[in-house]
């Protein structure tokens, strides 16, 4: 049945892992994934906001064969039929590198280096800048959509891009209610443990995970993961 | 006047042809993006001012068409009804083409086009090698045709196609045809037309909109702007059948603000179709009605992705958003909306006037039809050609292109614009398909073919079409605005003798990652010239990285310049040429060169006339 003739309320069957599971026909696949309990990091996304799809941190499999393919889970809508991986290799390891790339960045964010040590990531290959800013436009969002002001917006393009007020003035629409400062995931926490050398905070770092390396389709929906004894309170 | 019949309409055209004398004397002054920069203007001005001055004015047609596509020999000048085609024409040539032709019908033989091979000065078009091997199906007209008169489009049988289909074929007989055709988008994806437009129609909701993607943003690349300056009618009258077969009533060309022209001659074309009622309110008396507007986009390369065009046409910053719901269901103000390149609304009047019988035998199993390029860089012929598709890139760039210049060797070709592969030389005799240039590594894009010779470095060609693609990216997501940030460091790093061995496998995961989780096309193609150029040419990677040499010569870091003892003559031409002053020697002595000063400009390597000083 296609998706547009199904009444409203009929569930979607799909593929979770291997598992058959149902989710609301609306919702999107990091909606239904969250709603069974699994992990995925994310960091443009915000339960009460537009998604917006940009840090790709959510990316998950979908398809099999030739039609496999990675796609952003926040954006995606759940399909009949559609088989998806949360965990597999390929999803991992674009997960890192994604993240990766961020550290680099952004050394300085506690949100950041939590995320390596969950995702046991143990290098960065690439030079640190020191950056404030992931660019992942929640604040604009916030801004605009729960405080309806449109205080903030981006400018520039692509490197040059950044976050600003319009013309780069003292907005007249702001009115100071730091709700862009309180959901943003880059400034709300200073990680103490980066040096300039390091970028990685060492003092997260983790030990070589115990469970499978390889996780597609696997059946694993501890979270916290019993074998690996690790809950995001071990990391710290 | 407006027209509300099939049969009106071919009255029009009978009398437009009647009243057309076949001997009449008519110049065309080809107006193109190239032949504009060498200087057609002048040209067709002399040639009013001489016609003018002689009394010719009534009696002689000056018309300034569209691209012929030859664009290496302009300003090209043909003068008909011999069709004796002139290149490199300069205003000074005026008088005597006046004179010998026009007067006397005689060629004017020093601007006849000289074969390079054989010496022979040729007359036609058509005797030239360039033109021979083309299929011109939409770039053809623009040598007859005056793109401000739509009296030249329905002369040469134009909006016969609407005709037909408003009058004999229901909507989905049309898609049908379109389908059977085997067209697919001219624009980069290569998505069955057909399959679209049904998609478009099929989709719930009485609002739905055609859009023209005019925004063609590839760096050198003049196709689609050659079309809607040479012949902006096909494209309106593609849009129009194609929302008849649709079900839209409203349509829009999105045209970068840099194409002037293309976007008057446009405007001059909607205008003129709609007071003949072949636009507008209840189109050829056939109660279905269609309107387009013009849209001018502003010109970032980002803005001809589909979905950023579509932001760009509400007022929204250009930027893609996911596409997870098709644009054909959820597009502009999320109605179904069906977005088409150029080119691809321009084949469509051939093949309803054709029949896709006929059009699907042109071309290979899975590409059919002919497709426009841009050939440009180091080759003999630049310009626009239009081939049929299935023929290789060796008869492209030799036969048609005339080969590379300097008897130089070719070393690659990289197609589909600034995201292609380049393709090396041992694989040019690939046929030109969607899936074949796939497979090795790029893709047939919008039709931008970049030619490279051996002195070309492919790392600092990776390098520069990342660096591109990097100002370029809109931004958004994080592998595209920071995977094309690291991939522009860790190349310019190998450029610049600061490469590592560990730094080829980065390359290779990043560009995974570009490719994998990327927002929208302009990431997952991104890496394609990276990839292709380590995949292909690894060996000039590890010659920068490991040996500290730039095999090509191109990076400037990796190379030194010294003089030959043995060859100098101790003329001094370089001494006195170099800007910096690094070179040093008394007259009729070898002369020195002080590496510790040398900028490495290379002005001395190439003003010796003695082949004495080296490039290591
Ligand atoms: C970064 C980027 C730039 C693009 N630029 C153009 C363009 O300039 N012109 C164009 O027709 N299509 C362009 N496309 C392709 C369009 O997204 C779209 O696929 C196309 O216009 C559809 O028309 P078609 O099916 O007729 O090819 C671009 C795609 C990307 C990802
Ligand atoms: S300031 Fe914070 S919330 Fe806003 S885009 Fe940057 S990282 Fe995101
Ligand atoms: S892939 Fe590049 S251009 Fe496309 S949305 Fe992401 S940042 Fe923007
Ligand atoms: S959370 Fe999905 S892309 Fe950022």
């Amino acid at each position: 049945m296609s998706e547009k003739n199904r009444s409203r309320g009929e569930m979607v069957t799909f593929m979770l892992n291997g598992a058959r599971v149902q989710a609301d026909p609306g919702s999107s696949l990091l909606e239904a994934i969250r709603f069974y309990g699994l992990d995925i990091p994310t960091l443009c996304y915000d339960e009460g906001l537009t998604p917006y799809g940009a840090c790709r941190l959510c990316v998950v499999e979908v398809g099999s064969g030739k039609r496999e393919k990675l796609v952003a889970s926040c954006v995606h809508p759940v399909r009949e039929g559609l088989e998806v991986r949360t965990h597999s290799n390929r999803v991992l390891k674009t997960r890192k590198m994604i993240l990766e790339l961020l550290i680099a960045r952004c050394p300085g964010s506690k949100k950041l280096q939590d995320m390596a040590s969950e995702l046991e990531l143990k290098e960065i290959k690439f030079r640190p800048l020191n950056d404030d800013c992931i660019l992942c436009g929640l604040c604009v969002r916030m801004c605009e959509e729960q405080m309806a002001a449109r205080a903030i917006g981006f400018a520039g393009r692509g490197r040059d891009r950044y976050i600003t007020t319009p013309f780069d003035m003292t907005s007249e629409e702001c009115r100071k209610c730091g709700a862009c400062m309180y959901i943003c995931p880059a400034c709300e926490l200073r990680c103490q443990g980066t040096g300039a050398e390091t970028v990685l905070c060492s003092g997260c770092i983790n030990t070589e995970p115990v469970c499978a390396s390889r996780y597609d389709d696997a059946m694993c929906f501890m979270v916290p993961c019993l074998s690996c004894v690790r809950t995001p309170e071990d990391v710290k | 006047m407006r027209i509300s019949s099939v049969k009106e309409l071919d009255e029009l055209r009978r009398e437009i042809q009647d009243s057309r004398d076949p001997d009449r004397p008519r110049i065309t002054v080809c107006g193109g993006t190239g032949c504009s920069a060498t200087g057609c203007k002048g040209v067709a001005g002399m040639l009013r001012v001489g016609l003018k001055s002689r009394e010719l004015e009534g009696r002689v047609d000056l018309s300034v068409t569209g691209c012929h596509g030859f664009c290496e020999c302009g300003p090209i000048v043909i003068v008909y009804p011999q069709g004796i085609f002139y290149q490199r024409v300069t205003p000074e040539d005026v008088d005597e083409i006046i004179t010998e032709t026009i007067e006397h019908g005689k060629p004017v033989e020093r601007l006849l086009y000289r074969d390079p091979v054989t010496g022979e000065k040729k007359i036609h078009e058509t005797d030239i090698p360039f033109y021979q091997k083309q299929m011109r199906l939409t770039i053809g007209n623009n040598t007859a045709i005056d793109p401000a008169s739509i009296s030249d489009y329905l002369a040469t049988g134009g909006y016969s196609a609407l005709a037909k289909v408003l009058y004999g074929m229901a909507p989905e007989a049309v898609i049908e045809e379109i389908k059977r055709s085997g067209l697919r988008g001219r624009g980069g994806g290569g998505f069955p037309t057909g399959v679209k437009w049904e998609s478009t129609r099929n989709a719930p909701g009485d609002i739905k909109y055609v859009i023209c993607n005019a925004d063609e943003g590839d760096p050198g690349a003049y196709m689609d702007r050659s079309i809607l300056e040479g012949n902006p009618h096909s494209v309106l009258e593609g849009m129009i059948i194609g929302a008849y077969a649709i079900g839209s009533h409203e349509g829009y060309v999105y045209v970068r603000n840099e194409y002037p022209l293309a976007v008057a001659n446009t405007a001059t074309a909607i205008q003129q179709a709609r007071e003949l009622g072949l636009l507008g309110e209840d189109i050829l008396g056939s109660g279905f009605s269609f309107d387009i507007r013009i849209n001018r986009g502003g010109g970032a390369f980002v803005c001809g992705e589909s979905t950023a065009l579509m932001a760009s046409l509400e007022g929204k910053p250009g930027e893609p958003r996911a596409k997870y719901i098709h644009t054909s269901e959820k597009g502009l103000w999320d109605m179904p909306s069906n977005l088409n390149n150029v080119e691809t609304w321009a084949n469509v009047p051939l093949i309803i006037n054709r029949g896709s019988q006929w059009y699907s035998r042109i071309g290979t199993e899975s590409s059919k039809g002919t497709k426009v390029f841009s050939l440009v860089g180091k080759i003999n012929n630049t310009g626009l050609v239009e081939v049929p598709m299935g023929i290789t890139l060796r008869e492209i760039i030799f036969d048609i292109g005339g080969g590379i210049p300097g008897g130089r060797r070719l070393k690659a070709v990289q197609t589909g614009g600034p995201s292609g592969g380049c393709i090396p030389e041992a694989l040019i005799d690939l046929p030109v398909d969607y899936e074949r240039l796939a497979e090795v590594g790029s893709m047939m894009g919008s039709g931008g073919m970049i030619v490279m010779d051996e002195n070309t470095c492919m790392v600092d060609i990776a390098r520069y079409f990342t660096s591109f693609l990097q100002e370029e990216s809109c931004g958004k997501c994080v592998p595209c605005r920071e995977g094309l940030f690291r991939l522009g460091e860790i190349l310019t790093d190998i450029t610049q003798g600061r490469g590592r061995m560990e730094d080829l496998p980065i390359i290779e995961d990043l560009s995974e990652m570009l490719k994998d989780a990327s927002l929208c096309g302009l990431g997952t193609t991104a890496a394609n010239p990276v990839m292709s150029t380590l995949n292909y040419f690894r060996d000039e990677y590890v010659a920068h990285i490991r040996d500290g040499k730039c095999p090509a010569g191109v990076c400037r870091e990796l190379i030194a310049f010294r003089i030959d003892r043995e060859k100098c003559t101790g003329c001094g031409v370089c001494m006195k040429n170099c800007p910096s002053g690094a070179i040093t020697g008394e007259k009729k002595q070898t002369h020195v060169l002080n590496t510790e000063r040398c900028t490495k400009c290379g002005i001395c390597y190439d003003s010796c006339r003695f082949d004495a000083v080296k490039k290591e």
